[in-house]
C-alpha cells in the first residue's frame, strides 16, 4: 500500500464523516417511526468499513451482514439510496424490498446485508468460488460479526475457501456483542485469529479503531487472493455506540465502558489528529468538511422521505424468472 | 443370420449425466460440486465419469459441509455461473435449510438478481430408515422462489435438467432413489421438457390417480390390477410440484369427478393436500365426491424393510382409494 496522500486521507475521513453522520440521523429517524422493522446503527465502526472498501476494487464482492450501513456506504453507495431503502422505498437500492438489513446492489459486486447471522460469509465464499471458476481478476470479502464467529456455517465456508484457496477475505466486524451478549462469555478458547489459523489460513486480530490499519491488512490479503494463494482471515476489534438495535435500553455494559471507547478509541477522532498533524487539513477545514456531510445526509433524508413507496400490485413480480414453463 | 444387437437404454442416473453432460459442453459456466462425485460418481452414479471428461474444475470433492456447499454454489450463482450442488440424499438439505430457504429463494425478490442454481438430491423411500428416505417436497414446494422437478422417468429426468441448466431459477432437483437403476428412453440434445406439465402415463375412463415419482410406478401397478376389475384409471404424473400443471389438474377433475392424489410424503400437510384443498376450490361441481388422499403414516422411517414398506402407499391401498372414488 503506497503512502497516505491528501486526496486518500480526505476522502477515507469523509466517507468516516458521511457513515457517523447517516447513522445518528437514521437513528433519530428510527425512533419516529420512519424505518419500517428498526435498524442496526454501526456508529463507531467507521474505520472498519471504509478501511475495508477502500482497500479493494470498486467491483470486488462483498457480502455482509444485519448491520451494514456503514459497509454499503464506503462500498461507494449514495446516502440517498441507502437513506430511501432504511425507508423501504421504491428509490431505494433493494428498491424497498429490502430494507435495512437487506441492502444490496449485486451487479456490482454487493451481494447483500443478510438479517440471518452468518450468513455472508457463505455467500461470499461462492461469490469467491464463481471468480475463480470464472477466472477473473476480482476478490470478494465476507463481512461477519462476533456473533457470526459462533455460527458453524461460518466455520464449513472458512474450511472451504482455505482447501479451494479462494480468493476471499473474512472481515469480522467485531464490535464485541452479540445483541448483548459479550464476546467473551461465548467464544471457546477466545482468540479468533488463533481460531482460524487451525483452518490452515493467514488470521490476524488487529485495531478496528484504525482506518490505516485496517487498510492496510485488507490491501495485504487482496493481493495474497490475487496472487492465487488463498483466503485471509482478519478480526477488526471495534464498538458499538449504540444497542444492538435502535431503541435498545440495554443493562449489558457500563456507561463507563460506552464513554471510554468513545472517548480515546474513536475511529473519526483518531484519524482526525493524523490528518491534521500530517498536514492534510486545518481543524477549520475538517469542520468545513463536516459540514458539507451534514448537507448530504439532510439530502438523503429529503430524498427518501419525497420518494414513492414501491407499487403494491408488484408484490409477486420478480419472485422467479416464471420461463422454466417454456417449451425450449 | 444376422444378430440384431438391441441397444440397451440408458439408466436413470445415467439419464441424469447424459443431461449434464450435453449442457456443461455448451456452457462452461456450470459446474457439479458436492461429496464423493469424482470417484464414487455420486451415490447413485448420477454423475459418474463427468469428473474424467471435464476435470477436477468442473466437478469439485467438497468437504461434507451441507450450508457452505449451497452457500458455494449460490453465492456462485450469484456471480454469474450456474452450479448444480448435489447433496446425494435431501435428508442432508436439512443442514442447509437456511441457505436454501432464506438466502438462494429470495435474493431475486429481494435484489433483482437471478440464482441460476440447480440443487440434485434424491428423495423418497428406499431402504435406510429415517435420515436418508425423507419426502421433503411440501417444504420446497411451499417456499416462493424455488422450482421443485420431480422426475420419474429417463426421459424426464434428462429433460428436466437440461430445462433448468437453460435457466436461471434455483430448482430443487429430487430423483427417486428406487428409479436409480430403472431404464428407459431418452431424448437428444435438443430435447427439453418444460416444467408445469405433467404427463398421462397410462390413458383412463373411470377414474385420475395424480401423483409423481416413485409413486407414478406404484400408481401404474394399481391401475393395471383395477383394469382386471373393470375400473379404468388414469394416471398423470406431474414431473414438478412448482410450477404445478394446474391445467391438468382442472382437466382431470372436471372429465372424471374422481379423482385420488398420491405420494409417499406423509399426509398431513403434504402436497397433495395442497392439490386436493385447490381442485375442490377450483372445480367443486365437478366432483362427484371428495378427492381422496393417499400418503405415508406420520411416522419417521424404519429401519424394518416389512415396517418401512408398511408406512408408505401400498398398490392394495391405492387400489382401494380408487374403488372409494368410484363408490360416489
Amino acid at each position: 500500500m503506497s503512502k497516505l496522500d491528501k486526496s486518500t486521507a480526505l476522502a477515507l475521513l469523509r466517507q468516516m464523516m458521511v457513515i457517523r453522520d447517516f447513522e445518528e440521523t437514521a437513528d433519530k429517524l428510527c425512533l419516529r417511526g420512519k424505518v419500517p422493522g428498526g435498524m442496526h446503527n454501526s456508529s463507531g465502526q467507521e474505520a472498519v468499513a471504509v478501511g475495508t472498501l477502500s482497500a479493494i476494487a470498486k467491483d470486488d464482492v462483498i457480502a455482509t451482514t444485519h448491520r451494514s450501513h456503514h459497509h454499503t456506504l464506503a462500498k461507494g453507495y449514495s446516502a440517498k439510496s441507502v437513506m430511501a431503502e432504511l425507508f423501504a422505498k421504491s428509490t431505494g437500492i433493494s428498491h424497498g424490498r429490502g430494507g435495512s438489513m437487506h441492502l444490496a446492489e449485486v451487479t456490482e459486486g454487493h451481494f447483500g446485508g443478510n438479517g440471518i447471522v452468518g450468513a455472508g460469509v457463505g455467500i461470499a465464499m461462492g461469490a469467491a468460488l464463481g471468480i475463480q471458476h470464472i477466472g477473473d481478476k476480482k476478490i470478494a470479502v465476507g463481512f461477519v460479526g462476533d456473533g457470526g464467529m459462533n455460527t458453524g456455517r461460518t466455520w464449513e465456508s472458512i474450511n472451504m475457501a482455505s482447501i479451494w484457496k479462494l480468493p476471499l477475505i473474512i472481515l469480522v466486524d467485531n464490535n464485541q456483542y452479540a445483541v448483548e451478549t459479550f464476546v467473551g462469555r461465548v467464544t471457546g478458547g477466545g482468540d479468533l485469529a488463533k481460531r482460524a489459523s487451525g483452518f490452515g489460513l493467514p488470521a490476524y486480530n488487529i485495531d478496528g479503531q484504525d482506518v490505516l490499519e485496517v487498510r492496510k491488512y485488507v490491501s495485504e490479503a487482496r493481493e495474497r487472493a490475487l496472487a492465487g494463494e488463498g483466503p485471509t482471515f482478519i478480526n477488526a476489534l471495534t464498538y458499538r455506540y449504540y444497542g444492538h438495535n435502535v431503541g435498545e435500553k440495554g443493562q449489558y455494559r457500563t456507561q463507563e465502558e460506552i464513554a471510554q471507547w468513545r472517548t480515546t478509541q474513536d475511529p473519526i477522532d483518531k484519524f482526525t489528529e493524523v490528518v491534521i498533524s500530517s498536514g492534510f487539513a486545518t481543524q477549520a477545514e475538517v469542520e468545513e468538511l463536516r459540514a458539507s456531510v451534514r448537507k448530504e445526509i439532510e439530502e438523503a433524508v429529503a430524498f427518501a422521505e419525497s420518494s414513492p413507496e414501491p407499487e403494491i400490485a408488484s408484490i409477486t413480480q420478480g419472485v422467479d424468472s416464471g420461463k422454466l414453463g417454456v417449451q425450449l | 443370420m444376422t444378430t440384431e444387437v438391441k441397444a440397451v437404454t440408458p439408466t436413470y442416473s445415467e439419464a441424469f449425466q447424459s443431461g449434464v453432460r450435453e449442457e456443461m459442453n455448451r456452457n462452461k459456466k456450470i459446474f457439479i460440486l458436492g461429496t464423493d462425485l469424482v470417484e464414487r460418481g455420486g451415490h447413485f452414479a448420477q454423475v459418474k465419469g463427468i469428473a474424467q471428461e471435464f476435470g477436477l474444475k468442473q466437478v469439485r470433492d467438497a468437504p461434507i459441509s451441507e450450508a457452505a456447499m449451497v452457500a458455494a454454489g449460490m453465492g456462485a450463482a450469484m456471480y454469474g455461473c450456474h452450479p448444480i450442488v448435489d447433496l446425494n440424499f435431501i435428508d442432508f438439505s436439512l443442514g442447509a435449510m437456511d441457505e436454501i430457504i432464506n438466502q438462494a429463494a429470495k435474493i431475486r425478490f429481494m435484489f433483482d438478481r437471478p440464482v441460476p442454481l440447480v440443487i440434485r438430491a434424491t428423495s423418497g423411500v428406499a431402504l435406510g430408515g429415517a435420515h436418508h428416505c425423507n419426502s421433503l417436497e411440501s417444504f420446497f414446494a411451499h417456499t416462493a422462489g424455488l422450482s421443485l422437478a420431480v422426475p420419474s422417468t429417463p426421459m424426464d429426468v434428462k429433460g428436466l435438467i437440461k430445462t433448468a441448466l437453460r435457466n436461471e431459477d434455483p430448482v430443487i432437483f429430487l430423483m427417486h432413489k428406487k428409479l436409480s437403476g430403472i431404464r428407459g428412453e431418452i431424448g437428444d440434445e435438443n430435447y427439453f421438457v418444460p416444467f408445469g406439465k405433467a404427463k398421462t402415463i397410462k390413458a383412463g375412463k373411470d377414474a385420475a390417480i395424480i401423483t409423481y415419482g416413485y409413486s407414478a410406478v406404484t400408481a401404474t401397478k394399481a391401475a393395471q390390477a383395477l383394469e382386471a376389475e373393470g375400473i379404468s384409471v388414469e394416471v398423470i404424473d406431474l414431473r414438478t410440484l412448482y410450477p404445478i400443471d394446474q391445467d391438468a389438474i382442472d382437466a382431470a377433475v372436471t372429465k372424471f369427478g374422481r379423482v385420488v392424489v398420491l405420494d409417499e410424503a406423509p399426509l398431513f400437510g403434504s402436497i397433495t393436500a395442497e392439490i386436493a384443498a385447490t381442485a375442490s376450490e377450483r372445480n367443486f361441481k365437478s366432483l362427484k365426491g371428495p378427492i381422496v388422499r393417499v400418503g405415508a403414516v406420520r411416522a419417521p422411517l424404519s429401519a424394518n424393510p416389512a415396517m418401512s414398506e408398511a408406512a408408505i402407499p401400498s398398490v392394495d391401498q391405492i387400489s382401494k382409494a380408487v374403488k372409494q372414488v368410484m363408490s360416489y
